[in-house]
């Protein structure tokens, strides 16, 4: 690599052999000039952060303490946003100052290993576009919305603090250690820091929390697309036009992404507004109106197609399809929620809180509320990415607290304006929708007999309320539309329409919604399932040689079948479960996700310990620690409760029980075959459970020894790669400090020929 | 004539941005790396020397290896 200088011992934390001026210029700031411009409060600074202080405490005193009749949105926003700043600004530079300890003398992998093409210097704005794009899915839509259920204020809180104690701090560090070891993968990481067992059972977790995760994100745009002819239309086209868009780019116009983004992007709109023509029609109604089990075996078989075809002809061009409809649906969810700022008229905490009866989600707010929202605040997949293609585009190594910790924030801003979407719309409405099939009934005066029942203050729900809202947003009926995309698409249509178009483009934001949360869903499912295969076929080469080899077609195709068959069936089980699908299995989704992060704060335990960080070990022991204590309660409750409706094991005894009593219907079960249903996927869900929290608990351990380890033998090694000197500068963050400006204006000055390796803008 | 400039500036930004949002700028980028490691070839530094690929060629092998090395989307 051109002039590098390579450490030789490798073991030592600071290289003295790197050079902060290798040539002409210096490649990193002055480390005394940078804390000194940090330490350095001016009255206007003062001033600012001052302004930010009071807004974010008066928004919180709004949403915590004032207790009116309504609450306005915007101090969701102020409060979220002002804390965010707060964080960014005062936490992740204490975490970069003491665990991270960032050094721009030294190259990133994208310089040291630069080829082109995977290994490419990438500015920071838009590797934090690229970042949040990946982590941003719909994960972050459904959680709040499901847990609104126990009021604003426990999801609110733990959305914000979650994010800046915990979410961010694990993206943060799992995407910097990542760096430092040339952009290895989690499960590499684990392997060695944490030893044979520990890095075995992580990559078993992680293989079985990929199936669950795909298996209930299909689930969501399952019960999104049934009994929907015009939603089944809309996001059914999204597969002729992603093929069309794929053709264009291979055989048309190479690298035009742009422009084929934006003719994919009005095609997706016709094919919205088709679907409210074909709405209408006898056909539509004829072919396209189909049940739940029929959508969920399109899917099941897309799924399989979708992941052996080639990368180009239908993942790449629903990548960018989706990636401009995340971006753009968001921005325009903020900028109407902060122009129509709607009242919220939901209680600050609900009863269900505290009696864990809640017919959206079973449980108590402690655990369940962190599991039911897992991204937006702590979200485990992310460290899948943090350790995937992020940190192989970095340039420079100050630069992953805005891309790691700042992604972060944004993604816990999605999810903030996604439980003010949902808690926007009429709160009868949102038990109506939430509420499963086995309570209401699926009708309009099963679901009014329902939600009136349960005895909620200022809830009088009416048969056309319902109706009119179906009506509007152009469905058969909104009863029982479990899984949050649809009581988010009518929350997003209940703000769009107060912006633009009114009532009559309720039906048409609505579908938007959905195709929105579709578009990405069907990425993640093809994507889950194709990183799956991978590692299944790498775990089947240790047995049977022949599977390593990836493009070997029948081993492919196999390991493909066995992955969609996996999470196949755990849909199709949610989708019949006579006791509701989603309420039953979302715990499992949040679980699975919490347990990854618990993971990976393990290993990044592991590695700080490690350094010999011992005084702020505090700053992932705390994460992990509650991490851990949440989900593994929340799994012991699944496994060990005695309540049939949280227990799986309980549920799975009373129902067996009442077989054995050869009743011919218990519960919410109507008949005998409903009623051995309910045993089978309970026992299921149960062994799942089991399997998690086994797996999670191995690794902790594994993570705690190494942790000790550590510190007996007073360790300050480390398991990074070779420093190499650094040839580039680029600044940190998304503003330029006043010393990183005068910097940059001396590279910008520099002759073309004189800047060494500078690759892409 | 100023506003315009600023106007066209801040147009050129946004294009720049989408651009490598989506990766459309990845070619380039191959390129400007290609250019810049043929300079430390002609220096007679050990590196295989590789011919640059079409563009064509060059999006076709981006795709493929992307089918080779999955990478998961986020939930």
């Amino acid at each position: 690599m051109g002039a590098a200088s390579t450490m030789s011992d490798g073991t030592t934390a600071e290289p003295t052999a790197l050079k902060r001026i290798p040539h002409d210029l210096a490649v990193a700031l002055d480390p005394e000039e940078h804390d000194a411009h940090d330490r350095q409060w001016t009255p206007l600074k003062i001033i600012i952060w001052s302004v930010i202080s009071l807004l974010g405490g008066l928004s919180w005193v709004m949403l915590a303490v004032v207790r009116g009749e309504t609450v306005n949105a915007i101090w969701f926003v102020f409060a979220a946003i002002c804390t965010y700043l707060i964080g960014y600004r005062f936490y992740s530079k204490f975490i970069e100052k003491h665990i991270v300890r960032p050094d721009d003398r030294r190259a990133t992998p994208a310089e040291y290993k630069a080829d082109g093409k995977d290994f490419a210097a990438t500015d920071r704005r838009v590797l934090f576009g690229h970042h949040f794009a990946a982590i941003a899915g719909a994960g972050p839509l459904v959680g709040p919305v499901l847990a609104a259920q126990l009021g604003y204020l426990p999801g609110t809180i733990w959305i914000i603090v979650g994010v800046v104690l915990a979410g961010a701090v694990q993206d943060y560090l799992v995407l910097h250690f990542s760096m430092r070891r040339g952009g290895r993968s989690l499960g590499q990481m684990a392997r060695d820091e944490l030893g044979v067992i520990g890095g075995t059972a992580a990559l078993i977790a992680t293989l079985v929390i990929m199936v669950i995760i795909v298996a209930i994100l299909a689930l969501v745009v399952t019960n999104a697309l049934a009994e929907s002819p015009w939603g089944v239309f809309s996001v059914g086209m999204t597969i002729p036009i992603a093929l069309f868009m794929g053709c264009y780019l291979r055989f048309f116009r190479p690298g035009k992404i742009t422009e084929i983004s934006i003719i994919g992007f009005v095609l997706l709109i016709a094919a919205i507004v088709g679907g409210g023509m074909v709405n209408g029609t006898e056909w539509g109604q004829t072919y396209l109106l189909l049940d739940k089990v029929t959508i969920a075996w399109g899917i099941i078989i897309y799924g399989f197609i979708a992941a052996i075809l080639p990368v180009w002809l239908l993942l790449a061009p629903r990548d960018y399809l989706s990636t401009f409809m995340k971006i753009g649906t968001i921005g325009m969810l903020a900028v109407a929620i902060v122009i129509i700022r709607p009242e919220i008229n939901v209680p600050a905490v609900s009863g269900f809180a505290t009696t864990g009866t809640g017919p959206v989600v079973a449980g108590t707010l402690f655990p369940f509320l962190f599991v039911t929202i897992a991204c937006g605040a702590l979200s485990g997949f992310h460290a899948l990415i943090a350790s995937g293609t992020t940190p192989k585009l970095i340039q420079k190594e100050r630069q992953t607290r805005f891309i790691g910790y700042g992604g972060m924030l944004m993604e816990s801003l999605v999810a903030i304006m996604a439980l003010v979407a949902a808690l926007s719309i009429d709160r009868g409405i949102y038990f109506a929708m939430n509420a499963s099939p086995a309570l209401t009934g699926g009708t309009v005066q099963g679901a009014v007999a329902f939600v009136n029942g349960l005895g909620l203050t200022g809830v009088n729900l009416t048969p056309s309320m319902l109706t009119d809202m179906a009506a509007n947003v152009g469905e058969e009926s909104i009863v029982s539309r479990t899984g949050g995309a649809p009581t988010l698409a009518v929350g997003l249509s209940h703000i769009m329409q107060q912006l633009i178009g009114g009532t009559s483009m309720m039906s048409f934001w609505y579908h938007f919604a959905i195709m929105f949360e579709a578009l990405f869903i069907l990425t993640a499912v093809d994507a889950g399932t194709r990183v799956a295969r991978f590692m299944l076929q790498d775990s089947l080469g240790n047995f049977f040689p022949k599977f390593k080899n990836t493009s070997w077609r029948p081993g492919a195709w196999a390991a493909t079948a066995i992955m969609v068959a996996a999470w196949g069936a755990v849909l199709l089980m949610g989708v019949t479960d006579p006791l509701g699908g989603i309420n039953t299995l979302f715990p499992l989704f949040g679980i699975a996700n919490q347990l990854l992060a618990a993971i990976a704060l393990a290993v990044c335990m592991a590695i700080v310990a490690k350094r010999g960080l011992f005084k702020y070990l505090w700053v992932v022991a705390l994460p992990l620690g509650f991490a851990s204590v949440v989900t593994i309660s929340a799994s012991f409750l699944k496994i060990f409760s005695t309540t049939p409706g949280i227990g799986y094991f309980a549920q799975n005894r009373a129902f067996a029980n009442a077989l054995a009593a050869s009743e011919t219907s218990f519960g919410t079960a109507p008949n005998v075959l409903a009623m051995e249903a309910v045993v089978r996927n309970t026992m299921v869900q149960g062994v799942l459970s089991i399997i998690f929290v086994v797996l999670s608990i191995i690794v902790i351990l594994t993570a705690i020894q190494a942790t000790l380890r550590a510190y007996r033998q007073r360790s300050n090694a480390t398991s990074e790669d070779d420093a190499v000197q650094s040839q580039t500068y680029a600044p940190a963050g998304f503003i330029m400090t006043p010393p990183e400006k005068v910097l940059q204006a001396q590279w910008d000055a520099l002759p073309v020929e004189k800047k060494i390796k500078v690759t892409g803008h | 004539m100023t506003l315009w400039a600023g106007v066209r500036t801040g147009a050129r930004g946004v294009v720049w941005y989408l651009k490598g949002l989506l990766g459309e700028d990845a070619y380039e980028k191959y390129v400007a790396h290609h250019a810049a490691t043929c300079e430390t070839d002609a220096a007679g530094l050990d590196r295989a020397p590789h011919p640059l690929l079409t563009e064509r060629e060059f999006w076709r092998d981006q795709t493929d290896r992307q089918d080779k090395n999955p990478q998961g989307r986020c939930c």
